[in-house]
């Protein structure tokens, strides 16, 4: 496959899509393993929602 | 299944879980195909090879506005029928929409240097997507600036309602102002002037950069929620009497 003269253009256009789609998949990856060690520290500290549900119920 | 049914958080938590991996796989299998058929799909007779920034340009360029679609929607679920998932699914927007208007800017602007000339040209087009860009940069502003969600959530969907505005400007702004930048050439009346090479890479990876925004909104949405929960038993906590 020949990418012709304006081949740089071409390569720099697909890795930075790329490289942006790959940091919003981890970046809402990582929040959410955060979010969920949040909520096991809360449990584990004895606080709880109202309805009695822990986080493990939660997703 | 109604949006009524959704408005328990926990339920929608459920669901997302069970759709996540299905939505995650389509969208690499989807995205796997797209940029196959773009790497094989023919030149272009003035553009040549340079024709390829097409097929991930127009998708970002077209979820950019629909994000905001979404988030606009989202917005009148707060301010009129005050759904709880509403001002979730827009604050889970807009870092997304943010992304997508940011890689049309930047793939649009490398297409632009060899076929135009130019990297930028303050021209009707382009300077509303780069107002849209700056708007999405605002709301997520709002959004941590203001620490009530429910008091940001108003504000925030007030202000995404007034940027719809932007939405036609765009759309038009080919038609209605003289640009550099070329007219509609696949939603259009009387038809697609793209020809079949090209069109079909095209709409996969439409398609493709389509689930894979349901997917991370999907997602993101959980994320916000799992916060908010975090927040009410974190205040939960500081209000309990210490032993």
């Amino acid at each position: 496959m020949s990418l012709g003269p304006y081949a740089s253009f071409i390569v720099t256009s697909y890795l930075l899509v790329a490289l942006v789609v790959m940091l919003l998949i981890g970046w809402i990856v990582v929040d959410y393993r955060q979010q969920r060690a949040r909520l096991r520290e809360l449990e584990a500290q004895g606080v709880t929602r109202r309805s009695g549900r822990g986080a493990a119920e939660l997703s | 299944m109604t949006l009524t049914h959704l408005a328990n958080p926990t339920r929608f938590l459920r669901l997302t879980s069970r759709l996540l991996p299905w939505l995650a796989a389509a969208t690499a299998i989807l995205m796997a195909i797209g940029l196959y058929q773009s790497a094989t799909a023919p030149d272009d007779y003035q553009q040549g090879a340079t024709v390829k920034i097409m097929f991930i340009h127009v998708p970002n360029a077209w979820l950019s506005m629909f994000v905001w679609g979404v988030m606009s929607l989202s917005a009148l679920g707060t301010l009129v029928w005050r759904h709880p998932l509403a001002d979730v699914s827009a604050k889970a927007a807009a870092p997304i929409g943010a992304a997508f208007t940011f890689l049309a800017l930047v793939t649009g602007s490398l297409w632009g240097r060899p076929m135009w000339g130019t990297y930028w040209e303050w021209d009707a087009r382009l300077t509303s997507v780069l107002v849209l860009f700056l708007m999405y940069l605002g709301l997520i502003a709002l959004w941590r600036a203001v620490e009530d969600p429910s008091r940001a959530a108003r504000a925030a969907a007030v202000l995404t309602l007034v940027g719809a505005i932007n939405l036609p400007i765009i759309k038009f702004s080919v038609d209605w102002w003289n640009t550099l930048h070329q007219p509609a050439s696949v939603i259009r009346m009387g038809g697609s002037t793209l020809d079949r090479a090209f069109l079909i890479p095209l709409l996969v990876m439409a398609l493709a950069f389509s689930l894979l925004f349901v997917t991370l909104h999907l997602a993101a949405m959980r994320n916000e929620l799992l916060r908010r929960r975090v927040r009410a038993l974190q205040m939960q906590q500081a209000s309990q009497p210490r032993a």
